[in-house]
């Protein structure tokens, strides 16, 4: 079994116009790059894209935007991005906006064979318009349904040939949850390591969820508020 | 206008909900300052939806690492003890009430205690984040915010006139005018600030405040 692949290029090439993508990341933290570069360089259009946040004017899914490929975010929070606010306006680009946990859980029970579950987060406000809500226990939830992928790419830090993938600090975020949630799933890493390198116990996402791997070049790993400690030492 | 002294009085009396073993998710802007008056020797673990139980001080310059984040999306260090997990496992800590308290902002607040502040009608609608499974999932929810609008409008209600985040979700408001509990018997004012009369905060105070002269405390700072 080799899932390796040689380059970003080849990841996307085969990558279908109106395509559902989840694209991992939070902010600009553990976003795959190099596939969203390369599937800005295809061209691809008329995609769904699911993914927390929808980048920055210039960089990460932005990129997507200014390109018009983008025919649907599915995010949970879209600030820091002129392009979008303008797309939206204009009707261009459709939007769904989900709570936070709940575009987690989707994306959990996609992977995981549920095709939705009961959830507390949004019961009385305008996320529950249309949704079946139920009682359990006397609190009322609302029905929230799994959210698959065709495609899902995802960042990870180390990845070897069979797609076990070890992700660092925050940049995991969504990337785990994406890799399991759809069709076909591929990896870029900023190290691809030889089959036995990964200690079994610190792997994260089994190369199960794992269609197809490389490794990634020119990682800039943008920062989007560079904070730091003044004299006094406060907490972040 | 609120003036810096009483955006620093909001935080500081804000900083009084934390408790010793508390794990507490503060919300972005205003509500992530809390954590600088953690007093010394009180063990608190703030937790960050973004896959982060244990955040540390920001970072020195020149530390500062792209793979570190916060929900704000700032740099930030991990404490001693910190873990990462993926957001699923984040938000299972917050709606299956294993966080403590979080500490949100606040555009409005009604008497039966429901919040809005992540959506105003008519302007670019930017996303709930995570505030509306804090405020369904946290064991406490605070709110910290001004008394009133800019334009001196009170934000306090009798029913939220903006779109939800939570219905009847928040326990306490805490504001640079006073602190009032949400109670089964309406809104209560439990403190309030030294330089303000009762019938001062009622006025900027749309919903009825119930007032008991015998547990009225004075707001610190």
């Amino acid at each position: 079994m080799n899932k390796v692949i040689a380059s970003a290029r080849e990841a996307v090439a085969a990558i279908p116009e109106g395509a559902t993508i989840l694209m991992g990341g939070f902010g600009l933290c553990g976003i795959p790059e190099n596939l969203i570069a390369a599937l800005r360089d295809r061209g691809t259009g008329n995609l769904t894209v699911a993914s927390n946040n929808a980048g920055v004017d210039d960089f990460g899914i932005g990129i997507l935007l200014k390109s018009r490929q983008v025919k649907k975010m599915i995010s949970t929070y879209v600030g820091e991005n002129d392009t979008f606010e303008r797309l939206c306006l204009s009707g261009e680009l459709e939007v769904e906006l989900v709570p936070q946990g709940t575009f987690a859980e989707r994306l959990r029970a996609a992977g995981a064979g549920i095709p939705a579950f009961y959830t507390p987060t949004g019961v009385g406000t305008l996320v529950a318009q249309g949704k079946e809500v139920r009682e359990f226990g006397g609190r009322r939830y609302l029905m929230e349904q799994a959210l698959p992928g065709d495609y899902a790419f995802v960042k990870a830090w180390k990845g070897d040939r069979l797609g076990n993938l070890v992700y660092r600090k925050t940049a995991r975020n969504f990337n785990p949850l994406m890799a399991a949630a759809a069709r076909f799933t591929i990896a870029e890493v900023e190290e691809l390591v030889e089959v036995g390198d990964l200690d079994p116990d610190a792997v994260i996402t089994p190369g199960i969820y794992v269609d197809a791997i490389f490794q990634g070049s020119h990682y800039e790993k943008r920062i989007e508020q560079r904070t730091y400690r003044p004299k006094s030492g406060p907490r972040a | 206008m609120k003036s810096e002294s009483s955006r620093e009085r909001i935080v500081r009396r804000a900083a009084l909900e934390l408790k010793d073993g508390f794990y507490v998710n503060l919300g972005i802007g205003m509500p992530t300052l809390v954590a600088n008056y953690i007093p010394v020797g009180m063990t608190v673990v703030l937790q960050s939806e973004n896959g982060l139980l244990g955040i540390g001080p920001f970072p020195w310059e020149g530390e500062e690492d792209p793979d570190l984040i916060n929900a704000g999306k700032q740099t930030i260090t991990e404490s001693p003890g910190a873990s990462y997990f993926n957001s699923a496992d984040s938000f299972a800590m917050i709606r299956g009430g294993h966080v403590d308290l979080t500490v949100l902002g606040g555009m409005e607040v009604d008497k039966e205690g429901s919040l809005a502040n992540w959506m105003v009608p008519g302007k670019m609608v930017k996303g709930m984040g995570g505030a509306m499974d804090l405020v369904a999932g946290a064991r406490r929810v605070v709110v910290m915010m001004t008394h009133t609008t800019k334009e001196g409008e009170p934000k306090i209600l009798k029913q939220c006139r903006l779109p939800l985040t939570g219905v009847k979700v928040v326990h306490r408001i805490i504001t640079d005018m006073a602190v009032v509990d949400v109670t089964p018997a309406g809104l209560l004012l439990a403190e309030i600030a030294p330089e303000f009369a009762v019938e001062q905060v009622r006025r900027a105070t749309e919903a009825e405040l119930r007032v008991d002269e015998k547990t009225l405390k004075t707001m610190p700072g």
